[in-house]
């Protein structure tokens, strides 16, 4: 039997454009229904919400409903928050989860290049790292609000600390993964040390550091909102923070929704920057 | 001057020990005497993991001997130097950078300006046939071509001496056989001394002065041939002389019963 299917003569010529084509169709077929299905979902599940809270099958006062969150961008789009304007709010917080990120990583990537360089520091500070890595961190928030008060300081601090151990991690990992090879063949061309660790260790590491960069930008955000949810004059977390004092749940709902597109336009960017960077990748295992 | 008249490399009584991580002493190399004249170029052949790569790294600089002396030029090796090129067994080229750059790479290191090195690595690439690729990462070319890169990227250096751990052994017969010539052809322009390390006695007599036979581990020298097939050779020619078949199977008689005591060995850790 199996001879005969080997054998038999393929109508190769008509047959091959066609299947091709057909294959195009139902791929792009497949994308279609997929985000169609998407939308459906978000659909059935906004609507369910909605019905479900005008039909006070649950409550709309703690659960609010999808309306009344949009009427609540909207208003605080068109007429301002209670704080002033809500651009300014996203401003404040973008501004100081930044802050946080930028001053973060480069303390992470630092840190973590250098224990993963220096044998000595490694085995030193090793047994710390881990206690303090140990220590859920989101609790220094309120001491740095004692510490640095109600400004954007203390929230950048928080951020700072919730970053910091996620970065070093994967920098001092990257570090100590470098292909042995590779930096045994810098050395024999000739490289210093310093020049290992510039163009051989980093280079090699910032596939790991940029896995922690994704994870980190939530974090920078997670920080900063604690920090002004916990103590602030301005931003997203107070707003949240305000709205859930006058049981305004819609308030907190809307605060999520802003942060989400906040988080999602940062990390479009952090893709954008790594698909520049990543150009020397093959393209099978970079994504 | 006394340098010229010192070989170019020499081993003497060298050993090296490694701790292993389980906290045991593994000897790879014991009481190791090797001379290596200007200019030659001496294959080394041994079982596998007998230590042969270990003799490279001690004359690198890479790892110091626990015992005995290595002698580079008549100077006793300490650290990296500038006179040696090393040509890995597995892909060290940089994957982030361009083919050009990862040839420019050496003279980059040693301090050389930007425009002078990348003239050089030009010169380098168009002599391994590479000149169209240069704006290429290595990701993008074959085993053959990123190895054409790491000829070039070594060579480029100017290295007195040249060493070559199982260079070519990732490589398909056909490209090795090509590759084996187009090293042949580059050396034969620089004088540079060269080590070659392979397990692969058929190599080693086509390309080598001088072959080198080591014992199974902890390696030292068993024996040492000369290898009098005139030059310049073509790999795939010189191994149909009889002269050639002679020289095989006088060697083989030699690492033959190394490589059995090897195979013994590695059962007798399978069972």
């Amino acid at each position: 039997m199996s001879p005969e299917v080997i054998s038999a003569p393929a109508p190769a010529g008509t047959s091959k454009p066609d299947r091709a084509h057909s294959r195009a169709r139902a791929a792009r077929r497949r994308r279609a229904v997929v985000l169609l299905a998407r939308v459906l979902l978000l659909v059935a599940v906004l609507g369910l919400w909605e019905w479900l809270s005008r039909a006070e099958a649950i409550d709309p006062f703690n659960f609010s409903m999808p309306s009344k969150i949009w009427d609540q961008i909207s208003t605080w789009i068109t007429h301002g928050t209670a704080l002033g304007s809500l651009g300014e709010q996203i401003w404040v917080t973008l501004h100081e989860a930044l802050l946080g990120w930028v001053i973060g990583v480069m303390a992470g990537v630092i840190f973590g290049i250098a224990l993963g360089r220096i044998g000595f520091l490694a085995d030193v500070l090793g047994p710390y790292t881990k206690v303090l890595n140990s220590i859920p961190r989101i609790v220094l928030a309120p001491i740095f609000v004692i510490w640095f008060g109600l400004g954007p300081s203390s929230k950048v601090a928080s951020a700072v600390v919730l970053v910091f151990f996620p970065v070093f991690f994967n920098a001092f990992q990257g570090a100590r993964e470098v292909d042995r090879n590779l930096v045994a063949n810098a050395r024999v061309l000739g490289a210093s040390n310093r020049r290992v660790t510039l163009q051989v260790v980093i280079p090699s590491a910032t596939s790991w550091i940029f896995t922690s960069l994704h994870v980190s930008f939530g974090f920078a955000l997670i920080g900063a909102i604690v920090g002004e949810y916990i103590g602030a004059t301005k931003g997203i977390g107070l707003l949240v923070a305000q709205s859930q004092g006058t049981f305004n749940a819609a308030g907190v709902y809307a605060a999520m929704v802003i942060l989400a597109v906040v988080a999602l336009v940062a990390e479009g960017l952090l893709t954008f920057a790594e698909r520049r960077i990543f150009r020397w990748k093959p393209s099978d295992s970079g994504h | 001057m006394s340098a010229d008249r010192s070989p170019a490399i020499e081993l003497r009584g060298a050993s090296k020990t490694f701790r292993t991580p389980s906290g045991g002493l593994h000897t790879a190399v014991r009481g190791l005497d090797l001379t290596v004249g200007h200019g030659e170029f001496v294959a080394v052949v041994g079982p596998t993991g007998c230590g042969k790569s270990t003799t490279l790294s001690l004359v690198s600089g890479l790892e110091e001997p626990t015992e005995g002396e290595v002698l580079v030029a008549g100077e006793p090796v300490a650290g990296v130097g500038n006179k040696v090129g090393f040509v890995f067994q597995q892909d060290a080229t940089f994957p982030w950078r361009t083919v050009l750059s990862n040839v420019m790479a050496g003279p980059r290191f040693r301090g050389v300006p930007k425009a002078e090195a990348k003239e050089k690595a030009r010169e380098w690439l168009a002599r391994v046939g590479l000149a169209a690729f240069e704006d290429r990462y290595p990701h993008q070319l074959s085993g053959g071509q990123r190895k054409r890169v790491a000829l070039a990227a070594t060579f480029v250096n100017d290295p007195e001496i040249l060493l070559m751990d199982e260079p070519f052994s990732a490589l398909d017969v056909q490209t090795r056989a090509l590759m084996s010539d187009e090293l042949l052809e580059l050396w034969e322009g620089t004088g540079a001394s060269v080590v070659f390390v392979t397990h692969d006695l058929e190599e080693s007599i086509a390309l080598a002065d001088k072959v080198v036979v080591m014992t199974a581990g902890p390696a030292t020298v068993k024996q040492v041939f000369d290898i009098d097939l005139p030059r310049p050779r073509k790999v795939e020619s010189v191994r149909l002389e009889p002269r050639f078949i002679e020289i095989y199977r006088e060697i083989w008689e030699s690492l033959g019963e190394e490589v059995r005591i090897t195979r013994e060995r590695g059962a007798a850790h399978v069972a």
